[in-house]
């Protein structure tokens, strides 16, 4: 069974363990500046939403990469640069629809979330459980994905939320 | 069943490798004129830099790739298609039968009309034999002249620059990458190039390469009356597609092969794929060349899986985009980054730190961008457009800051924020 990182930011409290944790991983610093996870901030409604690779199937990056070197970890199912053969073009950082891939002007290649390789670091440093690496059936990714596709003009009748003078929020409970 | 794939780029090898997914049975012919493995161009500049050998240039990497999945590559060039009879002639002087042929001959580059441009020292910047003669012949203390400063020319710009050359582009557009660029991006790019020792010079024209006088054997002569000595001249002014092979086929070329949204051209069991391609854009829903490599990739895919299935696939049009490196500096476009009729725009400038973003909407979606020194999340631009996602309050808040494309994705896709409730 594939797992898949569970992102919940509605439990998110902005700490940046997570970032913390991937740079130390993956770069050998703790510079949250060089994480592949990433923690946008909403401050006017003092909210927060940790946001990295889906290691979606289309997999947009690794079929836009000219030379090979975006290729998929058959024991996790992560799209993972090979930074040997990966020559810097950034083709894969303007397919990747999701905004996931970056490049890094340290390296000249691209990085992006790999998992690391099944024991993700994100999910272990983060103190309220808003990143958890889950039964990949299990993320609510197909809901994430089939509310990013209600853009069209048809689907918006559907309680399409309206910006309110005053924000409020009322937790189901 | 013989599919045949003229052209050993992206979308042909794309194509052949869809073709022996879904048909395990079919003969599969891969004719590409180059005499080295499938290799991609936009690897090209990190060869020139030496970050990369030629394998690296590779589009697959296992020496054996095409034998293990039985397709036959033939290194020759295509002369003719006679559509009637269903084969193609190859420059050995052969013909070959086909059941579906690809046409996937990408582009080559423009040589512009300027008087001189066949002497000794001017190559185009475009195939690894092109590029083996500049490495050869850009080092330290010669002078290089660079006619055209569009994505070929600043994208080899650093392995000019860095080779310890003088370098000097001449640009007959007010400003750099002019198809990717507005006029403020575009001239922070041409600062930014000035600023690294490299001479640009937009909005003039190359009037003609003659004998140089002193050391230098060339000699660049510039409509504003400036002549420049150089060793080295580069042309990059364009490329166009590689369809003259196809002239008495039936075939209907424009400024590619006219393709409908199967990539099927006027003939039928005749497709065409990537740069040649007059394929469907996303956005405006009309016929055009875009040849990039993403395109490449899904007209490949898509045409490959038509000839393979018959029509099932339908290509709903690419997202015409690109990104950039000029010495360092990043640049980025997507889709219709000089707006529409009737849209509106938000940009943010900071010109000490090279940093741009413009972007344009239609109504409360995002229709196009362009960005300068933008690296983080730059493809969120891309799913922004193309996903037509509703901006709703998100639209005022990227008009205040257009870094936030992120979290006005997030916000809009996710339990963040005012629209927590609702999921």
């Amino acid at each position: 069974m594939l797992q898949a990182l569970k992102l919940e930011p509605e439990k998110c409290t902005g700490c940046l363990q997570c970032e913390m944790a991937c740079s130390y991983e993956n770069e050998g610093v703790f510079n949250p500046a060089k994480s592949r996870i990433k923690v946008f901030a909403f401050h006017d409604e003092g909210r927060f939403a940790p946001y990295t690779c889906t290691q979606c199937d289309q997999a947009w990056c690794m079929h836009a990469c000219p030379v090979e070197a975006i290729v998929v970890n058959a024991a996790t199912g992560a799209k993972e640069v090979l930074e040997s053969v990966c020559v810097g073009c950034k083709v894969c950082t303007i397919a990747c629809p999701f905004g996931t891939v970056n490049y890094s002007h340290d390296s000249g290649k691209v990085i992006k979330c790999d998992l690391c390789g099944g024991d993700p670091w994100c999910a272990k440093a983060c103190p309220t459980g808003a990143i958890t690496y889950v039964a990949s059936d299990d993320t609510g990714l197909e809901r994430m994905r089939a509310w990013a596709q209600q853009g069209l003009p048809s689907a918006a009748s559907f309680a399409a939320p309206t910006e309110k003078a005053v924000q409020t929020y009322n937790r189901a409970s | 069943m013989q599919h045949i794939v003229i052209g050993a780029g992206p979308a042909g090898v794309v194509a052949v490798e869809q073709l022996r997914k879904l048909n395990p049975e079919s003969a599969i012919t891969l004719v590409g004129d180059e005499p080295e493995p499938p290799y991609s161009r936009m690897a090209i500049p990190y060869y020139l830099i030496k970050q990369i050998d030629e394998q690296g240039t590779h589009l697959r990497k296992d020496a054996d790739h095409f034998d293990k999945l039985g397709i036959q590559i033939q290194q020759q060039q295509v002369t003719a298609v006679d559509a009637g009879a269903k084969s193609v002639t190859l420059s050995n002087g052969t013909t070959m039968p086909y059941d579906n042929l690809l046409i996937a001959t990408g582009a080559r580059p423009v040589t512009p009309m300027i008087p001189g441009v066949e002497s000794e020292g001017v190559y185009p910047c475009w195939t690894l034999s092109d590029a083996r003669n500049i490495v050869r012949l850009a080092q330290s203390g010669k002078a290089i002249v660079l006619i055209g400063a569009g994505f070929i020319g600043c994208i080899i710009l650093e392995a000019l620059a860095t080779s310890g050359a003088d370098v000097t582009v001449v640009e007959v557009e007010d400003r750099m990458v002019s198809r990717m660029l507005n006029d403020t991006a575009g001239n922070m790019l041409k600062q930014w190039c000035q600023e690294r020792n490299v001479n640009v010079l937009t909005a003039t024209k190359v009037e003609a390469i003659e004998r140089g006088s002193g050391d230098r054997p060339l000699r660049v002569v510039c409509d504003n009356g400036n002549a420049i000595d150089a060793d080295l001249v580069i042309t990059a002014t364009g490329v166009r597609s590689n369809s003259d092979f196809l002239n008495g086929s039936g075939v209907n070329v424009d400024q590619g092969v006219l393709v409908n949204e199967y990539l099927q051209s006027s003939v039928e069991h005749v497709y065409a794929a990537g740069d040649v391609a007059q394929g469907k854009d996303f956005s405006t829903g009309g016929f055009n060349v875009q040849a990039i490599q993403p395109t490449a990739v899904e007209h490949g895919r898509i045409a490959a899986h038509n000839m393979a299935k018959g029509h099932q696939h339908r290509h709903r049009g690419s997202v015409n985009m690109n990104v950039l490196d000029t010495l360092g500096l990043i640049t980025s476009s997507f889709a219709l980054w000089m707006g529409a009729d009737g849209g509106d725009s938000a940009e943010v400038c900071e010109r000490e730190r090279y940093r741009y973003v413009n972007l344009q909407f239609k109504d409360d979606v995002l229709i196009g961008a362009s960005t300068l020194g933008l690296t983080e999340h730059v493809g969120v631009l891309r799913g922004l457009i193309e996903s037509k996602l509703r901006l709703n309050g998100w639209k005022k808040k990227l008009q205040q800051d257009p870094t936030r494309i992120m979290e006005a994705y997030l916000a809009c896709t996710q339990a963040v924020g005012h629209n927590a409730h609702v999921l």
